[in-house]
């Protein structure tokens, strides 16, 4: 099957990740409260967005590869 | 009273693109669905990988998550039995032994591999109580997904159910089996990444592994069993008395560990049919084993929350409590909502909350995709309607999708009404399928074991079941649904779990051997030839395959078992 789950795989926790660590560093430092007083989104949001490059990398590696191989 | 959680803009952001990639995967894969074989077997095209994360998602509904940190308050560690005794073994023993069977046999389903080995009233009678199975464990998972969003968001029940159900038709109606997989493993990182910190951040709260073991320790002392009993697996499984669950470890091991475990990963539909959708044999062997190694690890991240909440609610001015019925009981069920509204900040919320969600939502399309391909292939195309057209079986499989996910809305509102009947239906499921396993070792290594024998087998294992509960009560119970209503009770089990491993182990050993006389006493109804591909002894050994040594299934298995008893022994 032409579908490689990869891509979706890494654009979602890539966004996530994003969403995530981009809160992380304008959100008031009051939520984090509850965290332990630990900024979490930042530093879990670090991890997603790691996660998210790397399945995306993977994806797009495979994609060239498929696409230059000679037929 | 129940807990509130309060989602901000960010985490409704999270939830809400979740769904539009879920829905999004089925769109992109409408185009694929060329014919039913892709509908309903993916094609047999998918990599190990996936078809592995699926496995173990697909398994990784309601049940799992709320239950096993449910427990993990109740038990503590002793929860891990139910991976580390019971899932791997199984999982492993599924991979290395009975995958050639299965995915060899070219059978589609579960049930047609009982009809090609015993006949065709063994296939009928466990199709007929498959399909009716996982609709009622759909419905009940909406349910308790509704629930859920009604009680933490304080969404409408019947906008909550009708919003679930509509997701889940429309992926599945797009993209069949290959969708449901493929979402099952955007969930299973969805748990991982929302559930990871959660568990985490208790850990540390409790001040860690240690601080654990101490308040685990005030808090096993304070119910009169020995200090360790919440944080040592194995120490306190001696006698019944001993440890929280009530189960010594010769009904621990045998019960759960051999026949409820065996009976259900080897061979329960839902799960096969992920490895069954493997792109070939060896990828189909590797799919329980890769499914191993994650799940192996699964305790700390959903049981250990549970400890966690146990450790925390020793601490009465801690400002972290369950909360309680009209008796005082801790809602046990409650430990994850409750830790995700206490410890994660806005942002990670949403991300824990939309694991949540998903894993309720997957433990719904797992078993509409069940039912479909058993409706469709094992009572459809072979009852009602055989013959037609491959375009008028997809078509079918949509429809059964519709159906099937409208009837689970109708089973989710009658959980809502009648809560007695549910907990009754999935008794009777366990009277079904604790024997089904017997019939399975039998079918796959005895060549003499006949159609009549499984058949009648199988009926008398069940009705051994029935009568086992009926004739036995776990203590504190009246005579009802709990057991006892058979008018006698010749035993008093001390917790239900007890009697719920030894109604299996009955179950089984019932089956086991009413089969083997039944088919000694009948003549084989099927011939050595027809069993080639089908049972050990007349299948020709594999031959060994070029795969380098990390792929092979039996390497994968002994790493796998050797890593599971190191857990088991770091934590006796």
């Amino acid at each position: 099957m032409n579908f490689d789950l990869r891509l979706p795989l890494g654009l979602i926790f890539t966004l996530f990740g994003l969403m995530l660590t981009g809160y992380g560093m304008v959100s008031d430092r009051a939520i984090y409260a509850r965290s332990l007083g630990l900024n979490l989104n930042l530093g879990w949001g670090a991890v997603v967005l790691a996660f998210g490059l790397w399945m995306g990398t993977l994806a797009l590696l495979a994609r060239r590869k498929r696409h230059t191989k000679p037929r | 009273m129940n807990p509130t959680l309060s989602l901000g803009g960010i985490d409704y952001a999270i939830l809400i693109i979740y769904f539009v990639f879920v829905v999004g995967i089925g769109w992109v894969l409408k185009t694929h669905m060329k014919g039913s074989s892709d509908f309903f077997m993916s094609g047999r095209s998918i990599p190990a990988w996936i078809t592995g994360l699926a496995f173990l998602s697909a398994n990784l509904g309601a049940q799992e998550v709320i239950g096993m940190a449910a427990s993990g308050a109740q038990y503590g560690i002793a929860t891990s039995h139910f991976y580390w005794i019971g899932a791997i073994p199984a999982m492993v023993f599924l991979g290395i032994f009975m995958m050639p069977f299965y995915y060899g046999s070219k059978a589609h389903s579960v049930p047609e591999y009982l009809r090609l080995r015993y006949d065709e009233k063994t296939r009928a009678f466990n199709a007929g109580t498959f399909a009716v199975m996982t609709i009622f464990s759909s419905g009940i998972s909406l349910y308790a997904l509704a629930k859920l969003l009604e009680s933490l968001l304080h969404w409408n029940f019947n906008a909550s159910i009708a919003v679930s159900a509509v997701v889940v038709l429309v992926y599945i109606t797009l993209g069949g089996l290959t969708s449901a997989i493929y979402n099952e493993v955007l969930q299973f990182f969805m748990i991982v990444f929302g559930f990871a910190p959660l568990a985490w951040i208790g850990l540390r709260d409790a001040g860690g592994w240690e601080g654990l073991k101490a308040r685990l320790a005030t808090a096993a002392t304070a119910n009169h069993f020995a200090p360790g009993t919440y944080t040592q697996s194995w120490q306190h499984m001696g006698s019944a008395s001993s440890n929280p669950m009530g189960v010594e470890w010769f009904g621990l091991a045998m019960g759960l560990g051999f026949v409820l475990s065996f009976g259900y990963w080897c061979t329960d539909f839902l799960v096969v049919q992920r490895a069954m959708a493997a792109n070939s044999m060896s990828a189909a062997r590797r799919t329980p084993l890769i499914a191993a190694f994650p799940k192996m690890l699964f305790p700390f991240l959903v049981i250990l929350p549970g400890m966690v909440a146990l450790g925390l609610m020793q601490d009465k001015h801690g400002g972290f409590a369950l909360p309680t019925d009209a008796h005082g009981t801790p809602d046990y069920n409650m430990v994850i909502p409750v830790m995700l509204g206490h410890y994660l900040p806005s942002g990670l919320l949403g991300l824990g909350f939309t694991a949540l969600a998903a894993a309720f939502m997957s433990g719904m399309a797992g078993n509409v995709t069940a039912f479909n391909t058993v409706w469709t292939y094992d009572l459809y195309q072979s009852y009602i309607a055989p013959g037609k057209s491959d375009k008028h079986y997809l078509m079918m499989g949509r429809l059964a999708t519709i159906v099937g996910v409208l009837v689970s809305v109708g089973a989710a509102y009658l959980a809502s009404k009648f809560n007695n009947i549910m907990n009754l239906l999935q008794l009777v499921f366990a009277f079904v399928n604790a024997p089904l396993f017997a019939t399975f070792l039998l079918g796959m290594f005895w060549r003499r074991a006949t159609g009549h024998g499984a058949f009648w087998g199988l009926l008398s294992g069940t009705a051994i079941a029935a009568i086992h509960h009926g004739v036995t009560l776990p203590i504190g119970n009246e005579p009802g649904v709990k057991g006892g209503w058979l008018g006698t009770v010749l035993h008093t089990y001390p917790s239900e779990m007890a009697q719920n491993f030894w109604t299996a182990i009955f179950a089984w050993t019932g089956c086991f051997l009413i089969t083997i006389a039944i088919s000694l006493a009948t003549k084989k109804n099927r011939t050595d030839a027809e069993l080639k591909g089908l049972v050990y002894s007349l299948t020709p050994k594999a031959v060994p395959l070029h795969e380098p040594w990390y792929e092979r299934p039996v390497v994968l298995g002994v790493v796998v078992l050797g890593a599971t008893l190191a857990l088991n022994l770091i934590f006796a």
